[in-house]
């Protein structure tokens, strides 16, 4: 039982904060970035690339470094504490998460090596419009004809898909289930728009596509979808982990500075009561992301399962509650985008309903309440 | 950062469960599950058989009982403890003047009150708080006066927990009316047999006797009987209230408490998806409060508390509050009856919610309130 980062760990996390944290401590570089496309630092993602970060979850023999979730975990962390625009989740740990559970060993060499060398950028394209959170396509469907397979349908919001330069695309397979394609963006119709955190996202529009079976040709993919999401779920919870932690730092800072009666702000003890709130928030959500996190490591998919609608549960509840109390207690200025924490509250937001909100993951736990007498976290 | 407890740590986890539901009486055990209320004999009897195996007083130093027991294995034993349904030892015996005395005392005072405290053949009373000295406990008023060999006290006590029970109380006691508030004050071991001592019940809201008022009148009291230096008591008091506040947060009662409410009113349950959401987000907030204390409890090796320890007191109060709320929501109507007897139509959790959800309402009041909590958080922990 260990809730600290060994040397090693630490080390990385310097060295990340180091470079992120450079590239973005001036809110205004984050502000010219996500002004333009693809929405992100090509520069800083090509640096990730060679810090090996880009690599971090892949086996060694497809083109990784072999780290474990924990290590994930902090690059997520600290590319949240910024509000980093880079499509770290979607394409690393989502499509290339998928590409490394599902994909051939070919298909693994042949996209995993340049994902993590920061040459070409994938992205899952999942979502379909009028859905919710599954690990399921419903309206996309694929055909076989001669061995040969299309697609047809709508993907969207598809994050990143303007700047992907291999699409994997979910579909209903002829049999039933769901299967996941390789598809050269250029054979689809492919819209791109900006987020209101400032990252990227796009219409993917399939008209008898061709795409590339991933993995077996018509193997049913859901089970493995489903865990890639949970993955992305307890990153992206490590993400907005490190986005509240900011909030909150911004916040103390600002209540201890900023002047109004002629006196600081934190001379109200509203305010700082407030304030203490928001870091029960943030201390009970760094617990059951450790955890989350520790869970991916040791865990098989139905641990997994319940252990990232929890993490989302939590994740969900205290990212709105520190979120909405920034924005409060800064005042108008945190209304502005000249102004860094409206950032953070943006990608709390995105994050929160990326894979999932807090209502849907209490329907799912609460389904499920007569399981268990008293939840162990040690199992 | 790793998940599982090490080899070592889960065999002294199994030993703490073997003996928790083995040693300690079943019938007691059953009647803190039950949430019914337990009597001085029960109490008294579970901290000896703890006792007798050494693990009532863990957390002392190893030469008045202690076991020397890392953080985790004494959050481990709490857990289990608690799990088992074995009443705590009594806190005021084991963590509040157990340390206090093992720290402040004197040689004598040590021979003379650690073993019989450690044993509960004393039971100690807390006095500290006075009707004008709540939160604000250093404006306490209730007075010893040097005369000869003795101290003389005069005042009043109020709130004083299960003070009917108890042989001596521990008291803050004003020595010095000239010095500045925190200056001026001591703390006296005070006979509660002496002539001049008088307790008087205090009835709650949930219809039991559990807190009282005791009076000083004229109470003559060995000199002997102060603990550390004159006018020391202020140091003392913050010392046993940061001992205090670590235990507060029963974590695994509460656990225990909501899956056996999901168990005698699965009915409900079943069928009211509203009800099941709430159960649903409290395990996931206790999960949290869980994990905390365990980071808490496996970091805190080099002495210094984990600063995330004061979240452990205020979210610990609100979800033992919520679990207890939640238990009158689902016994509905049978919440009303809390008056009847056994042979009620009504199961005794659905005629015993309503008095536990008012009396927890105590929680989030003692050991330091949480808005106190909240003024600690927010001064030391985030300098505002
Ligand atoms: C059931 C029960 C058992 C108890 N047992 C004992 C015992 O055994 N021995 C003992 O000595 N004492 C005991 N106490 C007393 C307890 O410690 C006090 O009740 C507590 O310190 C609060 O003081 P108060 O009740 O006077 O409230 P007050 O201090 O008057 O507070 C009233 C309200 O104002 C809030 N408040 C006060 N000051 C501030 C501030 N600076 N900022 C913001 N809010 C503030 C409080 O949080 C509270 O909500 C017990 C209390 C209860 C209810």
């Amino acid at each position: 039982m260990d809730f600290e980062h060994d040397d090693e760990q630490q080390a990385l996390r310097d060295a990340v904060r180091g470079l992120v944290g450079e590239t973005y401590a001036d809110h205004d570089h984050r502000r010219t970035t996500t002004g333009e496309d693809p929405g992100f630092d090509e520069r800083l993602w090509a640096r990730m690339a060679e810090m090996g970060l880009l690599g971090l979850p892949f086996a060694e023999a497809d083109g990784g470094a072999g780290a474990g979730p924990v290590e994930i975990g902090i690059v997520c962390q600290e590319l949240g504490r910024v509000a980093a625009p880079e499509p770290y989740l979607a394409a690393v740990v989502t499509a290339g998460g998928l590409v490394a559970a599902c994909g051939s060993p070919a298909q693994r060499s042949e996209l995993i090596g340049p994902l993590a060398g920061g040459e070409r950028l994938l992205a899952l394209a999942h979502a379909e419009p009028g859905g919710r959170w599954t690990a399921e396509a419903s309206s996309v469907t694929a055909s076989e004809s001669d061995g040969r397979w299309t697609l047809s349908g709508t993907k969207e919001p598809v994050p990143h898909g303007a700047r992907a330069d291999v699409l994997l695309v979910s579909a209903v397979l002829p049999t039933g289930g769901t299967g996941v394609f390789v598809v050269d963006p250029a054979a689809a119709e492919v819209t791109g728009y900006a987020v209101y955190d400032g990252s990227r996202a796009a219409r993917v529009v399939l008209d008898d596509t061709p795409g590339t079976p991933l993995g077996e040709a018509g193997r049913d993919l859901t089970a493995s979808i489903a865990t890639v999401q949970d993955l992305a779920r307890v990153m992206g919870a490590n993400q907005a982990l490190g986005a509240m932690r900011s909030a909150l730092t911004a916040t103390t800072g600002y209540l201890t500075s900023r002047k109004q009666f002629g006196v600081t702000l934190n001379t109200f003890q509203d305010l700082t009561f407030r304030a203490a709130d928001m870091y029960v928030s943030l201390e009970l959500t760094q617990s059951v992301v450790d955890w989350a996190t520790m869970v991916v490591e040791q865990g098989d998919p139905a641990t997994l399962a319940d252990a990232a609608a929890r993490v989302s549960l939590q994740v969900s509840r205290a990212g709105r509650h520190v979120g909405q109390e920034t924005i409060q207690l800064h005042g108008g200025i945190a209304m502005t985008a000249e102004y860094s924490v409206g950032s953070l509250v943006a990608q709390l937001t995105v994050l929160d309903h990326l894979l999932g909100d807090g209502s849907h993951h209490l329907a799912q736990l609460a389904g499920r309440v007569d399981d268990h007498g008293m939840l162990d976290p040690l199992g | 950062m790793r998940l599982q407890l090490s080899e070592d740590d889960r065999a002294f986890r199994e030993e703490m469960r073997r003996f928790f539901t083995t040693e300690v009486p079943e019938e007691i055990r059953q009647t803190v599950i039950e949430g019914r209320e337990l009597s001085k004999e029960q109490i008294v009897e579970a901290m000896r058989v703890m006792n007798g195996a050494g693990l009532a007083v863990p957390h002392w130093p190893e030469e008045y009982g202690g076991r020397g027991w890392s953080d985790l294995q004494r959050h481990l034993w709490y857990d289990e403890m608690q799990r088992a349904g074995v009443p705590p030892p009594l806190a005021f015996n084991a963590s509040m003047i157990g340390p206090v005395l093992t720290q402040f005392g004197t040689q004598e005072q040590k021979d003379r009150f650690l073993p019989a405290t450690a044993n509960l053949d004393i039971w100690w009373a807390q006095g500290f708080s006075e009707p004008d000295a709540g939160s604000d406990l250093a404006s306490l008023r209730t007075s010893a006066v040097r005369d000869g060999d003795e101290w003389v006290v005069n005042g009043q006590k109020t709130w004083t927990t299960l003070g009917q029970h108890a042989d001596w109380i521990f008291m803050l006691v004003r020595t010095d009316p000239e010095a500045k508030k925190q200056r001026g004050i001591s703390m006296l071991l005070i006979d509660m047999s002496l002539p001049g001592v008088e307790v008087r019940p205090i009835e709650l809201i949930d219809g039991g006797h559990e807190v009282n008022e005791v009076w000083f009148d004229d109470v003559r009291v060995p000199g002997d009987l102060l603990v550390g230096e004159l006018n020391q008591g202020w140091t003392i008091a913050k010392f046993l209230l940061g001992n205090e506040r670590v235990g507060v947060a029963p974590v695994t009662a509460t656990k225990r408490a909501l899956a056996r409410l999901k168990e005698v009113a699965a009915d409900v349950v079943a069928d009211d998806p509203l009800a099941r959401a709430r159960i649903a987000e409290l395990e996931n907030e206790l999960l949290a409060l869980e994990l905390t204390a365990l980071r808490v409890a496996a970091h805190s090796t080099d002495g210094e508390p984990h600063p995330a320890s004061s979240v452990l007191k205020l979210k610990g109060s609100e979800l033992q509050q919520a679990v207890s709320e939640l238990a009158v929501d689902l016994a509905g109507p049978g919440s009303l009856a809390s008056g009847a007897d056994d042979d009620s139509a009504l199961a005794s959790w659905q005629r015993g919610s309503t008095p536990r959800y008012l009396n927890l309402r105590k929680a989030s009041i003692y050991g330091g309130s949480n808005e106190i909590q909240r003024q600690i958080i927010a001064s030391r922990i985030l300098g505002l």
